[in-house]
C-alpha cells in the first residue's frame, strides 16, 4: 500500500503536465462510460451490471470517504439455503428482490416497511438431479428485470419469468436437459424485447449456444451455437472478424478433428453487456471440452473468445478468441465493460475484459481489434499477446500433459480472475478488479472412475502465488496499462465489485470481511464481518426513505469455496480440481450461510 | 445403547426394528442405471455381489440411487448416506477400499468378421473409426482416449460423452450400439460394459483386451476393482474383505457370467494390496 500514495502522486502530476505525448500517457481524458450508460441516477439497481456498458457503477453519493466509517446494519435476511451466494440484490422502485442458489427461490424485500419484511417469494422448483450435474457448487449469479417481470435461470435449465409486482409465473422455458449435462447458471440480459441466455455444461460435452426469448412469451427467436458449421453459428456476410485466423468458412467445423465439435463446449454462462448506439450484444464463450488438448488438434473455434452479434437476429459480427486451442480450462466468460476512451490520440469506443488468461484486453469494439492485452497476474503459462495477430503466446512446457509433472503454472484453472466481475468507476475513470493470485502443479496419477469407468485422474493442486497471498483486489490504470494500487487479501476474491460516486468501492472477502475502499488510494474506509465468506456482487440504492443503502449476499461456496459449501475433506488436496489444497483453512475461518446484509448510515 | 457399542456399530450399519425383530441393515449407495454394473432393479453384477455380501453379514441391503457422476462419493458415501459403494478403483483416494475382487482391462470390440484390433500399435488403426469414452475437460480422459492421441490417432476417433443420455436406459452403452449398427468400427471401451453389452448387440461381436497393458507408466489400462467404505470405517471394511473371501466361488460364477474380462483369474486370491 506505501507504494500507492507515491503512484497516484505521479499519475496526477503526468496529467498536470502539458500534452505532448504520442504514446499512450495519461495526457488525455480518463476512458469514460459512454452515453448510454451515463444516465442520470435513479436509485435503482435493476440488473447485475447496473447498466449495458457493465460498469457496476453508482451516482449515489451520500455514502463517501468521509462518512462510509459510520455504515450500520440497516436490515438482514436469510435466503435458507446455505449454499454458494454469487446473486446481486436488485432494487426496482420500494421492491428489493433476492435470488438463492438451488432451489433458486425469489424473494421480494418490500423496502418502504421498517425492516423490509418479506412480500413473496417464487420458487420454480427445479429438479433436485440438477444439483449432481453442475460442476462446481448450486450457483446463479442472478435474476434481472425488465418490463415489470423479474426474469432468472434456474439450475435445470429453465427460463422463468415473474411479475414483479405479484410474484406470479409469467412464463417458464425449459431450454436444456440435465440428462444430458446441462444447467444454467447464468444471470440473463434482456435488449428490447428479448430475453438472452446461454447454457452451461461444458464439461459433460454440450454443445455451447446463446439464445433470444420473446419477453413476453417466453418462446425462442434466435439460437445460435458456438461450435459447428457456420450456419449453426449464425457466421454469414455481416461477419467481420479483425484478425486473419478467424476468417474463412466453417471454420467452428474445420479448427476440430472430424466430429469433436458436437461436444465441442464453448459454454455460455458468463456475463453479457449491450451497445445500443452499435446495436451489438457481446457475450463470452467457455472452454473447448471434453476432449484434452492434444485430442482435438486446430484452434477450436468459437471457444474461449468473445462474440458481438446482432441481438434481433443472432447474426455474429466479430469474434475474438481469448485462448485458441485452450489447454488451461480458460472459459472466457468473464465481464465485458463498454467504454469510449483516448487511444494514442483517437477516440475509441472499446470493451474492456480482465481475462481468465493473466491479460487485461482492450479491444475496439466495433471491430474487435486488440489494442492492448497486458498481464494483471503472475504469469508462466502464457508469455504475451501478440497484437499484430491478436494470438497469445502458451509457454509449450506449462502444458498439462500425461506422463509428465508440471510445476509453478500461473494462472491457475480457474484463471487469473474468475466470473467476479469488475466495476468501473465513471468519476475516477479507474477499473477495479477482484482477482486471484495463484499457481498450480499438475500430475496425473491418482486412479479415478466415472460412470463404472476407471482412468487416471489429475492431480492438481492449486497454492498462493508470489508473496504468499491468494487475492487482490486491484486499481487499473486503462491508459497506463498498469495496477496504481493493490490489496492483497489472504483467500481468492470471489465476490464482485461496486463503485459509487462517494469515491468508494466496495468488495467481500471469502473470510466474509465487507470492505469499503477509497477509490482513489485504496485505504480501507470501513470493513464489516459478516456471518460468512462472501462470494456475492454487491449493489447500492436510494431507498424510498431517500438514504442511500449497500447490499451483499454472504454465503460461501462456488468452486473457490466448495471446500466448505460441499464440505469437502481438507486432507484430500486435489479436490474440487486441486483448489482444495489452496483453501485448506477456509474452513477454520468461515462456516456455510445465506444471508443478505442491508447496510446504511446513522 | 452405550456408546461403545454404538461405536462398533453405527460404523457398519443401523439397527432397525423391522416387525420387532432386530434386522442389520447394510446402506449401499449405487447408480440406478448403469447396466452391467448396477440398476434400480437389482440386476446388475455390483448389485449381486453387494447381495452375497449382505447374506454373509446376516443384513438386509437398502440402496440410495445416485448417478455416478462427478460429486457421486462426495454426496453419497462422505455425506453417510450409505456406508459401502461397490465397483471402484482398489486404493482410491479419500476412500478406504477392500482387497480387489477382480481386476479387469480396457477391451477392443469389433465386429466379428470385420478387421479384428488387439494392440494400440496396430496399423489398422489408423484405417479404422474408433470410439472411445469421454470423461470431462479436467485434463483427464479414459486411458485409451490418450493412448490414441499420443500416437497421433485423433482424426478417426469419435467420443461418446461417458455420461450419454440419462432419460436412455444404461447411457454408456451408446458407444456399443454405435459399433453394432456401423457407425464406428472399433470400440475401445472398459472390459465389463464391453464384455456384456458384445452378447447382447444382436450382432456377433468380438472382444480382446487392449495392448500394451500399460502404455507408458501413466497410462494403466488395466484396473483391481474394489469396495469401498469411509476413511474411517475399518469395521466394516474387514467384514466385507472376510465375506469377498468366504464367497469368492461365487463373486467369480457371477462375473463370469456377466462376461467380465478378467485379468486376475488363476492369480492367487491373496491378502490385500498395501
Amino acid at each position: 500500500m506505501g507504494g500507492a500514495r507515491l503512484a497516484l502522486v505521479l499519475a496526477i502530476s503526468l496529467i498536470l503536465q502539458p500534452v505532448s505525448s504520442v504514446l499512450a500517457q495519461p495526457a488525455s481524458p480518463p476512458p469514460a462510460a459512454p452515453p448510454f450508460a451515463a444516465t442520470p441516477e435513479d436509485g435503482q439497481w435493476t440488473i447485475p451490471q447496473k447498466n449495458y456498458a457493465s460498469t457496476r457503477y453508482s451516482d449515489l453519493s451520500e455514502i463517501n470517504t468521509e462518512t462510509v466509517k459510520n455504515l450500520q446494519v440497516a436490515f438482514t435476511f436469510s435466503t435458507g439455503v446455505n449454499k454458494g451466494q454469487e446473486s446481486a440484490p436488485l432494487v426496482v422502485g420500494g421492491t428489493m428482490y433476492v435470488l438463492s442458489p438451488y432451489p433458486n427461490i425469489l424473494y421480494a424485500l418490500d423496502l418502504t416497511q421498517p425492516g423490509a419484511p418479506m412480500k413473496w417469494q417464487y420458487n420454480p422448483k427445479p429438479a433436485a438431479a440438477a444439483q449432481g450435474v453442475a460442476c462446481c457448487d448450486v450457483v446463479n449469479r442472478g435474476p434481472t428485470f425488465a418490463n415489470g417481470r423479474i426474469v432468472f435461470t434456474t439450475l435445470d435449465a429453465h427460463v422463468v419469468s415473474v411479475n414483479a409486482e405479484t410474484g406470479e409465473e409469467v412464463w417458464k422455458t425449459k431450454l436444456g436437459d440435465i440428462n444430458r449435462g446441462e444447467t444454467m447458471t447464468m444471470a440473463p440480459l434482456v435488449v428490447k424485447d428479448k430475453v438472452i441466455v446461454g447454457i452451461s455444461g461444458g464439461e459433460y460435452g454440450v454443445r455451447g449456444w446463446i439464445q433470444a426469448l420473446d419477453i413476453n412469451s417466453g418462446k425462442s427467436v434466435w439460437k445460435a451455437y458456438n461450435t459447428g458449421p457456420d450456419q449453426d453459428v449464425k457466421i454469414g456476410p455481416t461477419f467481420k472478424p479483425f484478425y486473419d485466423s478467424d476468417k474463412g468458412k466453417d471454420l467452428g467445423v474445420t479448427t476440430w478433428p472430424a466430429d469433436a465439435w458436437q461436444q465441442g463446449g464453448g459454454t455460455v454462462w458468463g456475463w453479457l453487456s449491450y451497445d445500443p448506439e452499435l446495436n451489438l450484444l457481446y457475450h463470452g464463450t467457455g472452454n473447448p471440452g471434453p476432449w484434452n488438448p492434444n485430442q482435438r488438434p486446430g484452434d477450436n473455434k468459437w471457444t474461449a473468445g468473445i462474440f458481438a452479434r446482432d441481438p434481433d437476429t443472432g447474426e455474429a459480427r466479430w469474434f475474438y478468441q481469448t485462448a485458441p486451442h485452450d489447454l488451461h480450462d480458460w472459459d472466457n466468460i468473464n465481464e465485458l465493460i463498454l467504454l469510449d476512451m483516448d487511444w494514442e490520440g483517437q477516440p475509441r469506443k472499446v470493451l474492456v475484459h480482465p481475462g481468465r488468461t493473466g491479460f487485461l484486453y482492450v479491444i475496439d469494439r466495433t471491430t474487435g481489434e486488440v489494442l492492448s492485452a497486458k498481464p494483471f497476474h503472475a504469469l508462466t503459462a502464457v508469455t504475451g499477446v501478440d497484437l499484430k495477430t491478436g494470438r497469445i503466446q502458451y509457454n509449450a512446457e506449462k502444458e498439462p500433459v500425461n506422463n509428465r509433472v508440471v510445476r509453478d503454472i500461473c494462472p491457475t484453472a480457474p484463471g487469473a480472475k474468475d466470473w467476479n466481475p469488475s466495476a468501473f468507476s465513471h468519476r475516477t475513470g479507474l477499473l477495479y478488479i477482484p482477482h486471484m493470485n495463484m499457481c498450480m502443479d499438475w500430475e496425473s496419477v491418482e486412479p479415478n472412475y466415472i460412470a463404472g469407468t476407471p482412468y487416471v485422474g489429475a492431480e492438481v493442486r492449486m497454492y498462493p502465488g508470489p508473496g504468499g497471498h491468494m487475492g487482490e483486489f486491484s486499481a487499473w490504470d486503462l491508459q497506463a496499462g498498469k495496477e496504481l494500487w493493490t490489496i492483497n487479501e489472504r483467500f481468492p476474491l470471489w465476490s464482485g465489485a461496486l463503485a459509487t460516486a462517494g469515491d468508494v468501492v466496495f468488495y467481500g472477502t471469502m473470510e466474509g470481511w465487507f470492505k469499503a475502499v477509497h477509490a482513489r488510494t485504496g485505504e480501507v474506509l470501513w470493513q464489516f464481518k459478516v456471518d460468512s465468506g462472501i462470494i456475492g456482487q454487491p449493489t447500492t440504492y436510494r431507498g424510498p426513505d431517500g438514504k442511500q443503502y449497500v447490499a451483499i449476499l454472504s454465503g460461501v461456496g462456488g468452486w473457490a469455496g466448495a471446500i466448505v459449501s460441499g464440505d469437502l475433506d481438507p486432507r484430500d488436496g486435489s479436490a474440487a480440481k486441486g483448489f482444495v489444497n489452496a483453501m485448506r483453512d477456509l474452513k477454520n475461518v468461515t462456516t456455510k450461510g445465506g444471508a443478505l446484509y442491508v447496510f446504511k448510515l446513522p | 445403547m452405550c456408546s461403545s457399542f454404538l461405536k462398533g456399530a453405527a460404523l457398519a450399519a443401523l439397527l432397525v426394528m423391522a416387525g420387532g425383530v432386530h434386522a442389520r441393515e447394510l446402506r449401499v449407495c449405487a447408480d440406478p442405471n448403469n447396466l452391467p454394473f448396477s440398476n434400480e432393479a437389482g440386476e446388475g453384477f455390483e448389485n449381486k455381489i453387494v447381495s452375497l455380501i449382505a447374506q454373509e453379514l446376516g443384513a438386509e441391503v437398502r440402496y440410495t440411487w445416485w448417478a455416478q457422476r462427478r460429486g457421486f462419493l462426495r454426496n453419497t458415501l462422505k455425506a453417510e448416506i450409505c456406508d459401502l459403494v461397490p465397483g471402484l478403483p482398489a486404493n482410491l483416494e479419500g476412500v478406504r477400499t477392500t482387497a480387489p475382487y477382480y481386476r479387469s482391462s480396457y477391451v477392443f470390440v469389433t465386429r466379428t468378421g470385420g478387421p479384428e484390433i488387439q494392440s494400440f500399435n496396430d496399423p489398422a488403426l489408423r484405417a479404422v473409426r474408433i470410439g472411445v469414452h469421454l470423461i470431462g475437460d479436467d485434463g483427464s480422459n479414459t486411458p485409451p482416449a490418450h493412448a490414441l492421441s499420443r500416437r497421433g490417432i485423433v482424426e478417426n476417433v469419435r467420443g461418446f460423452m461417458i455420461y450419454g443420455d440419462y432419460n436412455e436406459p444404461d447411457p454408456p452403452a451408446r458407444i456399443l450400439r454405435a459399433l453394432a449398427n456401423g457407425d464406428i468400427d472399433v470400440a475401445v471401451v472398459w472390459g465389463p460394459l464391453g464384455g456384456y453389452f458384445a452378447e447382447r448387440e444382436g450382432v456377433p461381436l468380438t472382444v480382446n483386451p487392449v495392448r500394451p497393458i500399460f502404455d507408458g507408466p501413466q497410462l494403466p489400462m488395466a484396473f483391481d476393482i474394489s469396495m469401498a467404505v469411509r476413511k474411517d470405517d475399518e469395521t466394516l471394511r474387514q467384514e466385507v474383505d472376510a465375506a469377498l473371501a468366504r464367497r469368492r466361488p461365487e463373486v467369480d460364477a457371477i462375473l463370469a457370467a456377466f462376461r467380465v474380462p478378467r485379468l486376475d483369474t488363476g492369480m492367487k486370491q491373496a491378502g490385500r494390496t498395501p
